[in-house]
């Protein structure tokens, strides 16, 4: 437990990217194995589910601390995290605990869980008595299942490999899918002497990713180099079929088979020894539905009849990554997609109405495809996707071979109206905004935004919004209409949830208008009027 | 605040009627009554000013030549058309002031900025029994309570030296007046040399013109080899962070900023500073409530920071308490709203 609280003070400490890969090295070469594997698990993001509730944990911090309930939650407004405002309250001790990690995660951490709440509140407050500041920030993270800290699984990786003298992409892949955090798995996860790396049925590649183009497109040379094909917004997975077993991940490795069991039906007819990479999308009448439709399934823990009628899915499969058990993604793209082709070819009717292979946009030139890409809209995707047709398969995000070319956001000019603290990093200033439109003499709320300014910028909001509060509801301030900002946004739907009538998707901050008077904002007809050019499915 | 009381809040500053002057006034007076010389306390464009002797130096830095300045050392009373004033030890910074106003038996304090915590470069901070105390509320949640500062000082030191090993200069951001002269009277100053900006380096000057204790610094612009700078101390406003042309010239270096704001993660991260020092010379929640039961008043007004929770919390306990809604604004933000004194980063000491 000290040796990781101290390297998660240390990575919270810096900004800077080899610092926190040398903080990562200096733990992962001190720490045992068996702690080693915890810290791993829990530094890639993992967690277990939630051992003792939030609320427990504040209701104990609050007797300790002997305030009342409302300071508590001024406080942690302020703070904008329950373990650290918890770790705060506490008095500081001198003392530090010397438990190992891996002691404290399995023997009296994990047999928490479900324990009877006496037991649970002595074990919890005798530790916090013991606990350095930082050591119960870190451990108040791991009982409530928050722990987060600002390094990639790539940069863990990249610390592990410069251990190990093994090439990152090896860690990574041997890192993905599911695991127990145990020795044995921290052992082999960094053994350059393994050289079968035999694959568990279940564990997924490391995710592709693209960048942004953020270049004149004619910069990539001869479109006739690049596959193009519509960036479909739904949920990136890859689809596993080994040993008659389907397999389906996200991006977040998390295991959604159940969740799209239409899907998982459809795979089951793919052969053994074959991974798809592709986009999960609702799908209905041959198009697209919002995205906020799949967002009602994944949301639901039964699936009834009802929904997957109303919402079916498909899979836009656009790579194989794995074919007749070998990892193909060495092979270029031109290549594997021939393979995907002959593949999704052979499929029967009811396979291939749910597993299809996105369409290649194929035009002259750059100028032609642009024009193209102007009907991202109304098809409801968010643009093209370009990949080089000699690239391999990469590990994680990549500049070079895969870009995204999307077609700019919709924007609007709105006013701030309402403001609150945000959480993390934004704590105790007002960032979290509320955005209004012209409704005849009104300002009727539109969009709330958190990202998009700089930190001068926040600052400088966060002081208007304290000078020019109107009306306090909660943590909510509602403000003086005065500061117009555009507003980007992805897509418009209409809403019947909404004061305004419509639902945005990304909205964020494009740029304070501080040329613009409230006047100059735009109004709810504005936006109408694009619902109405882009004929997006009405969603009452 | 009774609209006839001896004090009242007006869009000036708070207002003695009585003895016609103002306490920290935000907008030009006739007679101001200075409780320290930040900028959020001391404006320009007063015609006169009484000010706490023990900040003479201070007070003139901030006001220029020509401003009309009278000094009052602390514990000294002066009549104004009847009402008595005198001074009385903040602990806040150097010559600052917590100022009694007495008419007819009717006792006010108004404390300022203060803290309870020992700081060696300022008088501590006494306590004045008063009918009416005015209070501030920078850092006025249970979550703010500081360690010893030998604790923050020992931190810095081996940020500093493991720095130095790095061969990487440390710069640290301080509030020009107090903090900065506060932390290098605490640290050790055999670890290397010390170097300042313009507007650290003119208000370290006056630290030690009144005496203070202060290690021998060098002025950053009066640097002709930058290899100079390779293991050194840097002390730097708040808003030289912004200045990265400024920062550019000490190459390799890790930076740190000392303010009671680097309790919370968040507001440390906000910053995107290498590391954050818990050190303030404002009250922490503690102090607060111990400075503002040391006072007995009846009524405690509580101004600039988290005055409504303060007010909130000393009601709910029997105390009767008042929010006030001063233009003060309390600790380092003060220099990012104001700038330093000397406008540009690059300005030199005068």
């Amino acid at each position: 437990m000290k040796l990781f609280t101290e390297l998660y003070v240390e990575l919270d400490q810096t900004n800077k990217t080899n610092e926190k890969v040398e903080a990562l090295r200096f733990y992962f070469e001190r720490a045992a194995p068996s702690d080693a594997a915890w810290a791993f698990y829990f530094l890639s993001g993992r967690k277990p589910r939630q051992i003792v509730p939030s609320k427990l944990l504040r209701q104990w911090a609050i007797e300790l601390a002997g305030i009342p309930e409302w300071l508590y939650e001024e406080s942690r407004d302020t703070v904008g995290d329950g373990s650290e405002t918890i770790a705060l309250l506490l008095p500081n001790n001198a003392t530090v605990d010397e438990t190992p990690l891996h002691i404290l995660v399995e023997q009296k951490l994990l047999p928490l869980r479900g324990a009877a709440e006496e037991i649970q509140r002595e074990e919890v407050t005798s530790r916090w008595s013991e606990m350095s500041y930082s050591q119960r920030l870190v451990y108040n993270k791991l009982i409530s299942g928050s722990f987060r800290v600002g390094v990639s699984q790539q940069l863990v990786v990249r610390a592990l490999s410069q251990i190990s003298e093994l090439p990152p992409d090896i860690v990574a892949h041997r890192a993905m899918g599911d695991w127990e955090p145990t020795p044995e798995f921290f052992n082999h996860l960094i053994d350059p002497d393994l050289d079968t790396d035999e694959t568990p049925i279940a564990r997924p590649y490391p995710f592709h990713l693209a960048h942004q183009a953020d270049f004149p497109i004619e910069g990539l040379g001869r479109p006739s180099d690049w596959q193009v094909e519509w960036k479909w917004d739904g949920i990136r997975s890859q689809v596993i079929k080994r040993s008659d077993e389907v397999f389906m991940w996200s991006r977040g490795e998390d295991l959604i088979t159940e969740r799209f069991p239409e899907l998982a039906a459809a795979a089951k007819s793919l052969p053994n020894g074959t991974v798809l990479d592709g986009e999960i999308l609702p799908w209905l009448d041959d198009r697209v539905l919002p995205f906020t439709e799949l967002q009602k399934r994944i949301g639901r823990k039964n699936l009834s009849a009802k929904i997957l009628a109303e919402v079916p899915i498909i899979l836009q499969a656009y790579d194989l990554i794995e074919f007749e058990g070998r990892d193909i993604r060495t092979v270029d793209f031109r290549t594997r997609r021939e393979m995907l082709q002959r593949l999704v070819s052979g499929f029967d009717e009811s396979v291939g109405k749910v597993i299809r292979i996105t369409e290649s946009v194929e035009a002259a030139d750059w100028a032609h495809l642009a024009e193209i890409r102007e009907r991202s809209r109304t098809l409801g995707v968010e643009g093209f996707m370009l990949k080089r047709f000699d690239s391999p398969y990469r590990v994680g995000r990549h500049r070079g071979d895969w870009w995204k070319w999307k077609i700019d956001p919709l924007t609007i000019d709105a006013v701030l109206i309402y403001a609150q603290k945000g959480t993390g990093k934004r704590a105790n200033l007002f960032t979290d905004y509320t955005f209004a439109v012209w409704k005849g003499k009104d300002l009727v709320p539109f969009a709330k935004a958190y990202s998009g300014l700089t930190d001068a910028e926040i600052r400088k909001v966060d002081r208007y919004v304290r000078d020019n509060t109107v009306e306090t509801f909660g943590p909510v301030r509602a403000v003086k209409p005065q500061l117009v900002f555009e507003i980007a946004f992805e897509a418009l739907q209409r809403s019947t949830r909404h004061k305004s009538g419509v639902a945005v998707r990304f909205p964020r901050i494009l740029r304070w208008r501080d040329d613009k008077k409230i006047e100059d904002a735009d109004s709810l007809d504005t936006i109408f009027a694009m619902l109405d050019a882009f004929q997006n499915p009405a969603n009452a | 605040m009774a609209k006839n009381g001896l004090i009242t809040l007006t869009s000036r500053g708070l207002y003695c009627g009585q003895g016609d002057f103002y306490i920290d006034p935000w907008k030009p007076v006739s007679r101001a009554v200075i409780t320290h010389a930040h900028a959020d306390h001391t404006y320009r464009g007063n015609q006169e000013y009484l000010v706490p002797a023990e900040g003479e130096r201070l007070f003139r830095i901030r006001l220029g030549d020509e401003a009309s300045i009278a000094t009052q050392g602390y514990g000294q009373t002066r009549l104004i058309n009847g009402v008595k004033v005198s001074f009385h030890p903040a602990g806040h910074v150097l010559g600052s002031a917590q100022v009694r106003v007495e008419y007819k038996g009717e006792v006010w304090v108004i404390s300022g900025d203060y803290k309870l915590m020992p700081d060696a470069t300022c008088a501590p901070f006494e306590a004045v029994k008063c009918h009416h105390f005015v209070t501030e509320a920078t850092f006025g949640l249970p979550i703010y309570r500081w360690q010893p500062t030998e604790f923050i000082f020992e931190d810095i030191n081996s940020w500093w030296r493991r720095n130095q090993e790095k061969e990487k200069a440390s710069v640290l951001f301080a509030y020009s007046l107090g903090k900065s002269q506060r932390i290098m009277n605490g640290i050790e100053r055999l670890i290397g040399k010390i170097f300042t900006h313009g507007a650290v380096e003119r208000l370290t000057q006056a630290y030690r013109e009144h005496g203070v204790d202060v290690p021998d610094t060098t002025y950053v612009g009066s640097v002709e080899n930058r290899k100079e700078f390779i293991g050194s101390l840097v002390i730097a406003p708040p808003s030289a962070q912004q200045a990265v042309g400024w920062l550019r010239r000490f190459g390799k270096h890790s930076t740190g900023f000392a303010s009671g704001w680097m309790m919370v993660r968040g507001a440390r991260r906000q910053r995107a500073v290498d590391r954050g020092f818990v050190l303030s010379d404002h009250a922490d929640w503690p102090e607060l409530l111990k400075a503002i039961a040391s006072a007995e008043a009846e009524t405690v007004y509580v101004t600039h920071g988290f005055s409504e929770e303060v007010v909130r919390f000393l009601n709910e306990n029997g105390q009767n308490a008042i929010p006030l809604k001063t233009q003060f604004v309390g600790d380092a933000v003060a220099e990012e709203i104001f700038g330093s004194e000397e406008g540009s980063a690059e300005a030199p000491p005068a």
